[in-house]
């Protein structure tokens, strides 16, 4: 295990960190403001990365796919909401859970019609193919651009909720969305709004993931459970702890699958460490998880009120 | 059950003691039928020379066994787990490694699947029941999947692939290597297991448990150890899904991961819903429906025009995706739900 190997493995963890962020910041603002629970977002994550992939393809500008996927994804989050959980939010969560699931069916079933069952790859864009020079390690400049995006569209976020107007409206209508609304305050269209900002955060994480990792139809739900698993772990409901969540879920999955399996092999012998090392690495962020659920219940993070 | 403490339960006001009884009336009806149908499908299908419908049939009664024990906890105890898919691949696990071990004998099979599947769900149920709505949909999700990644790693069992077993279970006299038998034994599980959830549902504990649904803080109140009731609850529907995996293993000779995908723990759910939530039979409609639709979509043969059928047979899934929101929306009550009439149900 060298420093260099080592390094490029934290950022690995950092960059899947922020991208999970992007995701699970939609899914918090949706979940946090409207409790309603969406499955479906991931498969907005796969509908970023398909049309940004596509555009791309045809353009051959950066620009134009982000674009194309942000504004897509919108436009997508806004026709569900509209169309389907916007019916279903006085309801149980059983429902919510049924609805987005069918969703996502059609989702994935209407990429196999229009892109066809093999998966389609989108290259990085040329200003950022190179390498980045860090204390001797070239890291590729692509994910250091995830890192840089991700980290600003944070803030952003951050900025946006706590210190203008619409983020006030946001947080009073997660505390009490019937005295938002009884002040003149048209819910339905700030929870559409809601909806739809979440819905093009999961669409730029498409867009941003489609260089480096194959679009394909179902692609949306290992991320979509990755980033439930960050909710729970940061504490439903506060994009504070979806981002210290996201960092953490990323780093320890990043770091386990790469040095479980060969600390492992350290202390146990060979056959053994051999069939626990992958089983394990694949199963921390779930024990982390437990670990973290059994001890505070209510996350890492929980949403402070008042 | 020890049940230490508790008050006595004025069960129903009259009214609803006379509607239920009612329902009661219909159920019965229906139960009768259901168990004349169940029972002469292999004759049928022997006399129309299509075998294909006896595994069919058996299928479905094994995921109406699941969906029955899924609904013990969402419809009755209002506890959404999106994990019991889990609880089939435990069962399934079970007959796979030990057969693979050369323990071919079912009555191991069953016991075996039975304590793991009791000693996995109260370790889960324990930290689950910490947590209550969405975490708890997404936490119960999150086990499932930690035990799906661990199948797929387990190389020696064929881990992504699958293992195909060597041989039926060996239930000495009942020979379930023969398709018939299977399928009678099936229907034999699924005929106790909806009598012993009638039992629990309209028992002290089941009354308590629909309490806890309603308002949990007020039976905690009124001296109903509520958690415990909640973990039994738990613990009671995974072992249905156990029992239903055991015999999906048998079913199909095979075991693989994707028994415990999280799309069939969603499956699971619509089946309870499709059907309707916290009703007796509805699951087990609801599971025969989803897989009748399933079928009639995937092999579609209803004369569309331009190529429509073909499509369909391609992309059914899609189709059954829209049904999945359109059933959700619009179905509150369920295929048996609204067919039994059922205004108002427990606890909502």
């Amino acid at each position: 295990m060298t420093g260099a190997l080592f390094l490029a493995q934290i950022l690995n963890g950092f960059q899947l960190g922020v991208l999970l962020f992007l995701l699970s910041a939609g899914l918090t603002l949706v979940l946090g403001i409207m409790h309603c629970i969406n499955l479906a977002h991931g498969s907005l994550f796969m509908a970023g990365a398909y049309l940004a992939a596509t555009v791309f393809e045809r353009t051959q500008s950066f620009m134009l796919a982000a674009l194309a996927a942000v504004t897509g994804t919108l436009l997508l989050g806004l026709a569900v909401e509209r169309m389907v959980l916007a019916k279903l939010y006085a309801r149980d969560h059983l429902y919510q859970v049924l609805a987005t699931f069918g969703i996502i069916l059609f989702f994935n079933e209407a990429a196999r019609v229009f892109w066809g069952q093999a998966p389609i790859f989108m290259n990085v864009p040329p200003a950022l193919d190179g390498t980045i020079d860090l204390f001797g390690l070239a890291y590729p400049a692509y994910r250091f651009a995830i890192i840089a995006i991700g980290l600003a569209v944070g803030l952003l976020l951050y900025v946006v909720i706590h210190r203008t107007r619409i983020g006030m409206l946001i947080r009073a209508g997660a505390s009490d969305a019937a005295m938002v609304s009884a002040l003149g305050v048209n819910i339905g269209r700030l929870n559409a709004l809601v909806f739809a900002a979440g819905a093009a955060l999961a669409g730029l994480a498409g867009l941003m993931s489609a260089p480096i990792i194959s679009v394909q139809p179902g692609m949306g739900e290992p991320v979509l459970i990755l980033a439930l698993v960050v909710l729970i772990t940061g504490g439903i409901g506060s994009i504070r702890g979806a981002f210290y969540g996201a960092l953490i879920v990323g780093a320890v999955d990043t770091v386990g699958r790469a040095f479980l399996p060969m600390a492992l092999r350290e202390m146990l012998e060979t056959s053994l460490a051999q069939a626990a090392g992958p089983a394990i690495a694949s199963m921390l962020i779930y024990l982390l998880m437990a670990v973290v659920l059994a001890v505070r219940p209510a996350g890492l993070f929980p949403v402070r009120h008042g | 059950m020890a049940e230490p403490n508790i008050p006595t339960l004025n069960v129903l006001p009259a009214p609803r003691r006379a509607r239920a009884a009612g329902m009661q009336g219909k159920r019965w009806v229906f139960v009768a039928v259901m168990f004349v149908v169940l029972g002469a499908v292999p004759l049928a299908a022997s006399l129309a020379g299509e075998s294909f419908y006896v595994s069919l049939v058996s299928r479905m009664m094994i995921y109406a066994l699941a969906a029955l024990g899924l609904n013990l906890v969402v419809g009755y105890g209002g506890l959404v787990s999106f994990g019991h898919a889990m609880y089939l691949g435990i069962g399934a696990y079970a007959v796979g490694i030990l057969s693979y071990h050369g323990v071919g004998n079912g009555y191991v099979h069953v016991a075996a699947a039975l304590a793991a599947g009791a000693l996995v769900a109260t370790l889960v149920g324990l930290v689950c029941l910490r947590v209550s709505g969405v975490a708890f949909i997404m936490i119960t999700l999150a086990f499932a999947q930690m035990l799906y990644f661990l199948a797929v790693s387990l190389k020696t069992y064929g881990g992504d692939d699958g293992y195909a077993l060597p041989a039926r279970s060996d239930f000495g006299f009942i020979d379930i290597g023969n398709a018939t038998v299977l399928y009678y034994l099936v229907f034999a599980v699924l005929m106790l297991a909806l009598f012993a959830v009638s039992r629990v549902v309209d028992s002290r504990f089941g009354m308590a448990l629909r309490g806890c649904k309603s308002n949990e803080r007020r039976m905690r109140a009124l001296g109903f150890p509520a958690q415990r009731f909640k973990l039994i609850a738990y613990v009671a529907s995974a072992l249905v899904c156990v029992l239903a995996g055991v015999l999906l293993a048998n079913l199909t000779s095979f075991v693989s991961p994707s028994y415990m995908q999280w799309s069939v723990s969603g499956e699971l759910l619509i089946m309870v819903v499709f059907g309707g939530v916290g009703t007796l039979l509805g699951p087990v409609v609801g599971a025969v429906a989803w897989l009748v639709l399933e079928e009639l979509l995937s092999s579609a043969a209803i004369g569309l025009p331009w190529g429509g059928d073909e499509f369909l047979r391609e992309h059914w899934l899609g189709l059954l995706g829209i049904v999945v929101v359109l059933v959700a929306i619009n179905l509150k009550d369920g295929l048996y739900g609204s067919l039994a009439g059922r205004k108002e149900r427990e606890g909502t």
